[in-house]
């Protein structure tokens, strides 16, 4: 692959820099697995041949989400004369094609913008000589800069606190760190784009396709309640029956608890799930103090036992109490005016009824999430097992590496992925990033049970470098089974469902990658 | 990743089973990481572990898959007992009914375990002697009539964790270099890495 370099001027920046100029069909390409080394510090200027503009867009975001610039020099997608019939159809996570737009540059929130990052690590960043340079034992050169940037990061955090310690991965301390959802109030971009949720919602018949599309990268906290009651079908798209439906379906949720959970003859066949829910819902998240209140435990029961007492197929499985939470977190998150911390709330100062809506409103979302992901939790367990083997057929095919040095240390997808499939990665995230998830998860909720299994993938190819430097069985497995993403946010989020599109788009459509016997 | 004991004579795999919430996650964690969580997540699918301890001179290093309690987990966490040499099947001595699926438990591993998997009978929380629901004397003897080996612990004030591993690695590490003086292994169960050492990577009776 041939760069040159170019000198631009690019006007929100103020000053030259340098580029690298790459011409290509394909800008993702350069991040193509195993070339990752392809694409330099110094941002690129790509010369884009022959490529849509939804789909240089939607490539756009994963550079931006990588913290780079994507510069566009020329394309030619509005002359309309490109020999492909354009696909025009709304997908979800392609914005809609609006204008041509030529630059797309690197523009994130003020706190994560390039500069700050480089103000931040100023003492160790020499801005003449941004190719080679050294910073104490790490060295930064072309061919390794997104992992390098990752340990400038790391090396300067942990020097900044000597109190602060590193979590050997099995004394992860819990990370579900909840409360400051306020960060979407002062952005620009996010305003504009609540502006145009709220124009959606309020529309008599609203186009669900164009709220998944809009709600694909991630929802701003102060729409995220309604747009997921409504993408989870629990919610009509119909504006004006909304709150009556609701406030039906709201009392039949009551009904059910009267019959089954509150009645004093309890039918013997359900004491083995009240038992198991009784056992697991004090140790959920029994560091947050919001989880420990008697009140929030008991919300969680009634929600698991009604759900499993009317899915007998599956009943309850353990962990899928893990998959209530980020339903509850955010409809809590809506009734609450000011800026609570969630996690310190006392549930008991909210009022009453508003807490009957909060729990209804999640058993019924919880309710319609997992249908289409049942046979995850029947026994067997079929759809899990299905799933993992899929996932290795996957990783056997694009990261032969990866797999070839798995299966050498004798770690098998089982051992580790079963638990990525059965809760949706709850266990593996950050609630705040899991919250950011379920916007993807809720807006691909029709083949979602597909999607998810990409997700895992991504997530399992994310961790390769690491997971090569693993040299046996052991620290593969404890690796596996706490990778660090204590520090995960928002953006990692982005990152890993981009890549997961990807590879269903990839794989999706193409089912001889799959190698496993299917009739 | 802590400490890497790469060194080791001899690697069993010991797998922890038993009804949910009788703390087998916590005697894991309690006996590799001397800690102790009064609630910790239930445990999905299965978790591994690992510890090293010496017996008679020589490295024992035990890979320890503690499971999943939920009978609906039973078809995933089964596909782990392979090549297990043990199990430390685990009841809460405050909760009868632990107790009484024992009899399901050692019925499961009858069916997917090997047949000479060593067995160890663990009472835990031991602690709440006040809530004592299954007598010592019944479930000792109930180990004897199944020929279990039978030990009550407390994973949270640590009574017992340590010498119930050490007792069934011990006893694992018997028979084993019994066998070993009986019919030497063969081919590649030994692969010498240096002059000192011999590891045995053990994952059956066969």
């Amino acid at each position: 692959m041939k760069y040159e370099t170019a000198q631009l001027t690019e006007c929100n920046m103020g000053h030259p820099r340098r580029y690298v100029k790459h011409t290509t069909t394909n800008p993702l390409s350069l991040f193509s697995y195993g070339r990752k080394s392809d694409v330099t510090c110094a941002p690129l200027l790509l010369v884009v041949k022959s490529l849509d503009f939804i789909s240089l867009k939607f490539q756009a975001n994963v550079f931006h989400s990588r913290g780079m610039d994507l510069l566009v020099e020329d394309h030619d997608d509005s002359k309309g004369a490109s020999f492909w019939k354009k696909n025009n159809k709304a997908v979800p996570g392609r914005p809609s094609p609006r204008k041509e737009l030529k630059v797309i540059p690197y523009n994130p929130s003020p706190s994560t913008s390039f500069q700050d990052f480089q103000q931040s690590i100023n003492d160790a960043w020499d801005p003449g000589d941004d190719e080679f340079c050294n910073i104490s034992n790490v060295k930064i050169s072309k061919k390794s800069f997104p992992n390098v940037s990752d340990d400038v990061i790391n090396i300067h955090k942990y020097k900044s606190g000597d109190s602060k310690t590193t979590h050997p991965p099995h004394q992860r301390k819990e990370v579900c760190k909840i409360g400051d959802f306020s960060y979407d109030k002062d952005n620009h971009v996010i305003k504009n784009k609540i502006k145009k949720f709220q124009a959606i919602l309020k529309d008599d018949y609203l186009d669900l396709g164009d709220l998944q599309n809009l709600s694909w990268p991630g929802i701003p906290f102060s729409v995220k309640a309604d747009v997921w009651r409504i993408l989870s079908g629990y919610a009509p798209t119909c504006s004006k029956t909304r709150e009556k439906a609701l406030n039906e379906k709201r009392k039949e949720y009551w009904g059910y608890v009267k019959e089954y959970y509150e009645t004093e003859n309890r039918d013997d066949s359900y004491q083995g799930t009240y038992r198991q829910i009784h056992i697991d819902i004090p140790r959920m998240s029994p560091t947050i103090p919001l989880f420990r209140q008697k009140i929030v435990q008991n919300m969680f029961e009634r929600i698991l036992f009604i759900w499993s007492v009317r899915h007998p197929a599956s009943g309850y499985v353990q962990g899928i109490n893990d998959l209530v939470t980020p339903f509850f977190i955010v409809f809590l998150h809506q009734v609450l005016e000011s800026e609570y911390d969630l996690g310190t709330l006392d549930i008991e100062t909210l009022d009453p009824i508003k807490r009957d809506q909060i729990e209804a409103d999640s058993h019924w979302c919880f309710c319609r999430f997992l249908s289409g992901i049942q046979d995850n939790y029947i026994f067997p367990q079929l759809g899990i097992q299905l799933k993992i083997s899929d996932l290795r057929d996957i990783i056997k095919r694009i990261d032969e590496p990866l797999h070839r040095h798995l299966q050498d240390n004798g770690v098998e997808y089982l051992q580790f992925s079963f638990r990525w499939m059965n809760n949706l990665l709850t266990r593996e995230l950050p609630l705040r990033c899991l919250i950011r998830l379920w916007d993807t998860y809720l807006a691909e909720l029709d083949s979602f049970a597909s999607f998810q299994l990409y997700v895992c993938a991504a997530f399992l190819l994310h961790w390769k470098q690491e997971l090569m430097l693993e040299k046996d069985f052991q620290g593969l497995m404890l690796m596996l089974q706490n990778l660090p993403t204590q520090d995960w946010n928002d953006s990692h989020i982005n990152i890993l469902v981009a890549e997961a599109y990807r590879l269903k788009c990839a794989f999706a459509g193409a089912p001889n990658h799959f190698q496993s016997k299917r009739s | 990743m802590g400490t890497r004991d790469d060194e080791y004579d001899y690697l069993f795999k010991v797998v922890l089973i038993g009804d949910s919430g009788v703390g087998k996650s916590n005697l894991l964690s309690r006996f590799t990481r001397n800690e102790f969580n009064l609630e910790s997540k239930s445990t999905i699918g299965v978790e591994f572990a690992t510890r090293s301890i010496v017996v008679d001179g020589k490295t024992i290093k035990a890979q320890i898959w503690d499971t999943a309690g939920q009978e609906r987990y039973r078809a995933i966490t089964s596909a782990y007992y392979r090549g297990a040499v043990g199990a430390l099947l685990v009841y809460d001595i405050a909760k009868h009914l632990t107790y009484e699926n024992v009899e399901r438990w050692l019925r499961e591993l009858r069916d997917h375990a090997d047949q000479n998997i060593v067995i160890m009978l663990v009472g835990n929380k031991s602690d709440l002697r006040h809530l004592r629901a299954v007598p010592t004397e019944e479930a000792k003897s109930f180990a004897e009539r199944n020929s279990l080996s039978f030990i009550e612990t407390s994973a949270l004030d640590s009574t017992n964790v340590e010498t119930a591993f050490q007792n069934i690695l011990t006893e694992i590490y018997r028979i084993v270099s019994q066998k070993q003086i009986r019919d030497p292994p063969e081919g590649d169960t030994i692969r010498p890495q240096n002059k000192t050492m011999l590891p045995v990577k053990f994952s059956g009776w066969q």
